[in-house]
């Protein structure tokens, strides 16, 4: 059938693709990239070093580790917290509406170095009435420090997002589910919240790798993750190949996170595509 | 011990204008990286839409490494190699100058790229929002390529790129606050010498996020400004 | 507490300079002095934003010395030696121990000063001695990137050990209770316990330096390879010496011989 078919069928001729001014532009773009990617991999070849490797690879797994449970952690907190923050921001109530306003405003309006800061070293300034009411025992931990103000930091950004997906939907299938008789509860978690998170899929997932990628901060309070002790090697070992091993991991990690996100949101719209 | 007004005092024995002096190296930093960013992430917009895929292709492989490296190792990485990879630059060529790639500058690049990679999305999502009409539009009166972009389309992409870069102004501004690593006398460094200096972390760093959310209010309230202007032209049409 | 003070801190070092009157402008050698200034009584910034301390005292005695026009730059400690490789300064007198790991990256002169670390620990701290079993489970803190860091590292196998950017942190944290104990130079140590604020700790004990870890002292250092700056600054280390002026400077801060042994 096949030969038959190419017998008959003339193919037409390629189209002829000039060397135009663009093409050559995109060329020399390409060109310098592969040779910045090539001329990275060879010197990361030439100073490859044994001894370095043996010394602070395992150290880099271990950053990585604290990197990925810290993440991790203070996303599904800052989850669980960010629900009654969009709660009262929804709330037509001023006394829920206004504070949880005040919060989301505080936490996305400030950088996350300097909330970091106030909590670690701030909270450390009253170790002595944290300690009176027993909680100084939880802030005394540098990493304990860095999770809860990620956690504050990340719920007032799940919060807006969780918020915007709820307005999001339209208030008509409020008025239908209240129409056949659902309660409110039951239109919220059977009606609108699926149609809600399908609209938050994207903004979650910029959350992720944003607190992937904000999270080297906690480096600076002395928490060892792949950031600290990428930071430690270098300044044991002056070699720079140490941050560029670690742009390497976490580069990987947010282009995995990303292409990973990108399957599951298609699999997950599947039925909206036409 | 002395009160949180002495403290925050200006003149010899109060913080206050070491903070201003601060609030200036920020804003400076800010408003120097603003133009690199924008003018960067412009022409990585118009490659990321172009016809041709290698220039395509050259434009995604930029914001794919700056939109997924920490800012802070970004920072690390100018910081700490760009002055070497310079000097090893020019030392090809037989030039052996001392450039100095300082931390205002290093803060600049980095802070440029990062803000570069994200507004070249906030462009290329504007330049799809406007029909291909417009730019036949354009041609039919005799326009080149480059007029029709600058008095058709820009003005139109501006219009609708500006909730997207005001948001990475805002971004930016709580970003230069990573300066402080490297050593620039920013908000957050003066804050916190002062906080080590004098151990009232607390008050230093709670003033530091206070006039960080001020800036952000200032701001919001001149991006309502401007994007009223913006408007009012549409509507003048 | 002026606005700019780099600038006044350029001035300042000029006028030393200046005062000192050796030579006329045109044999004035130009050095940049790169230093940390979060290091008290060795190097810090006062609350106008000056660099003072022993090392400064010193460094710019050297300077007239050497009849050079020197200029601080205040740089973090973890970023000093890489700082320096990158030409942003010419030396560096910030208090630096001579260690075998750091000639392999920059050249030492002599010691400037030599004086053992120490252990400070809370007033009302339970920690008997300063021996490995003594610390067990413990948290321990110093200045990361610094021979008491890596001296922590390499003893205290069963405790925990943090690193600060600075000095003035892990002393915010020993008085707040986050750290059981801190390693630092005794001078560093003695010099915050006498003030308000290190009043919360106190002394445990000197730490027998290793010379592996420790080194011979604190010197300058400069680039691999510059050896004629590092002869004038030996060359200026011993003239100082000798003709009392270190005496002098050394007098002003510390109480007991910092030369060493």
């Amino acid at each position: 059938m096949s030969t038959l078919a190419n017998e008959i069928v003339d193919r037409p001729p390629d189209l002829a693709r000039p060397w135009t001014r663009t093409r050559i532009v995109g060329a020399v773009l390409v060109g310098f990239w592969a040779l910045v990617i090539l001329g990275l991999a060879w010197w990361l070849i030439a100073a490859w070093n044994p001894d370095l490797f043996d010394k602070y690879a395992p150290k880099y797994l271990s950053g990585l580790w604290v990197t990925i449970k810290l993440v991790t952690l203070s996303i599904v907190f800052g989850a669980a917290l960010s629900v009654p923050v969009a709660a009262a921001r929804m709330s037509k109530n001023p006394l829920f509406a206004w504070p949880a306003y005040a919060y989301v405003y505080f936490f996305r309006g400030t950088p996350l170095l300097a909330q970091t800061f106030l909590v670690y070293y701030g909270l450390g300034e009253f170790s002595a009435e944290l300690d009176a009411v027993g909680l100084w025992s939880f802030f005394r931990d540098a990493w304990v420090c860095g999770l809860f103000a990620f956690t504050l930091n990340t719920a007032a950004y799940q919060a807006e997002i969780l918020k915007g997906a709820i307005e999001s939907v339209p208030r008509g299938q409020w008025e239908a589910a209240s129409a056949v008789g659902l309660s409110r509860t039951q239109t919220m978690w059977k009606i609108i919240l699926p149609q809600a998170l399908i609209v938050a899929l994207r903004p979650y997932g910029n959350e992720i790798i944003l607190m992937i990628k904000g999270s080297a901060i906690v480096a600076i309070i002395t928490v060892y993750d792949l950031m600290g002790e990428t930071r430690r090697a270098y300044s044991r070992s002056f070699d720079f190949q140490t941050y560029i091993w670690a742009a390497l991991i976490y580069l990987s990690i947010v282009e995995a996170l990303r292409h990973i996100w990108d399957a599951f949101e298609r699999r997950i719209t599947r039925h909206l595509k036409r | 011990m002395q009160s949180a007004w002495s403290l925050l005092s200006f003149g010899p024995a109060g913080w206050g204008d070491e903070i201003l002096a601060g609030v200036g190296v920020t804003l400076a930093l800010a408003l120097a990286t603003l133009p690199v960013g924008l003018t960067i992430g412009f022409f990585v917009a118009m490659a990321k839409q172009a016809e041709e895929p290698s220039i395509r292709l050259a434009g995604n492989i930029y914001t794919t490494i700056f939109r997924g490296l920490p800012e802070l190792l970004t920072l690390f990485i100018v910081f700490f190699g760009a002055q070497i990879g310079i000097q090893q630059l020019v030392g090809l060529f037989g030039v052996h100058r001392v450039i100095e790639v300082n931390a205002f500058v290093s803060g600049m690049i980095a802070l440029g790229v990062v803000f570069s990679s994200y507004a070249s999305e906030v462009f290329l999502s504007a330049f799809r929002a406007i029909p291909k009409g417009q730019y036949e539009g354009g041609y039919a009166i005799g326009l080149s390529y480059a007029k029709t972009m600058r008095f058709v389309v820009l003005p139109q992409l501006i219009r609708i790129a500006l909730p997207g870069l005001a948001n990475l102004w805002l971004i930016l501004l709580k970003d230069t606050a990573l300066v402080s690593a490297v050593g620039l006398s920013d908000i957050l460094r003066q804050t916190g010498i002062a906080a080590r200096v004098t151990k009232h972390a607390f008050l230093f760093f709670g003033v530091a996020c206070l006039v960080y959310l001020v800036l952000a209010i200032l701001s919001s309230i001149a991006i309502g400004r401007i994007s009223d202007w913006a408007h009012k032209s549409q509507a003048a049409r | 507490m002026t606005l700019f003070k780099r600038l006044a801190l350029a001035a300042s070092a000029a006028a030393l300079v200046l005062a000192a009157g050796a030579a006329s402008a045109q044999e004035m050698m130009k050095l940049k002095i790169g230093t940390e200034g979060a290091y008290p009584p060795f190097n810090n910034l006062t609350a106008d934003g000056k660099l003072e301390g022993f090392d400064i005292d010193i460094a710019n005695a050297l300077c007239a010395e050497m009849k050079a026009e020197c200029e601080f730059v205040a740089q973090d400690w973890d970023g000093i030696i890489p700082a320096l490789r990158a030409k942003k300064f010419d030396a560096i007198i910030a208090s630096m121990s001579i260690t075998e790991e750091r000639k392999e990256k920059v050249d030492f002169t002599g010691k400037y000063y030599n004086t053992p670390p120490a252990i400070a620990v809370k007033k009302d701290s339970t920690i008997a001695g300063i021996t490995p079993a003594d610390m067990k489970g413990k948290v321990i803190g110093a200045q990361g990137s610094t021979i008491h860091f890596n001296y922590l590292e390499a003893t205290y196998k069963e405790s925990e050990i943090k690193g600060y950017p600075t000095a003035q942190e892990y002393q915010l944290d020993l008085a707040n209770g986050r750290v059981d104990a801190v390693n630092d130079d005794i001078s560093v140590i003695n010099g915050w316990l006498a003030t308000p604020e290190g009043a919360c700790c106190k002394l445990l004990g000197t730490v027998t330096p290793d010379p592996k870890i420790h080194g011979e002292g604190a010197g300058i250092a400069v680039r691999k390879g510059e050896t004629a700056l590092v002869e004038k600054f030996n060359a200026a280390i011993a003239a100082i010496r000798a003709n009392g002026k270190y005496d002098e400077i050394a007098k002003k801060y510390f109480d007991y011989d910092v030369w060493g042994g």
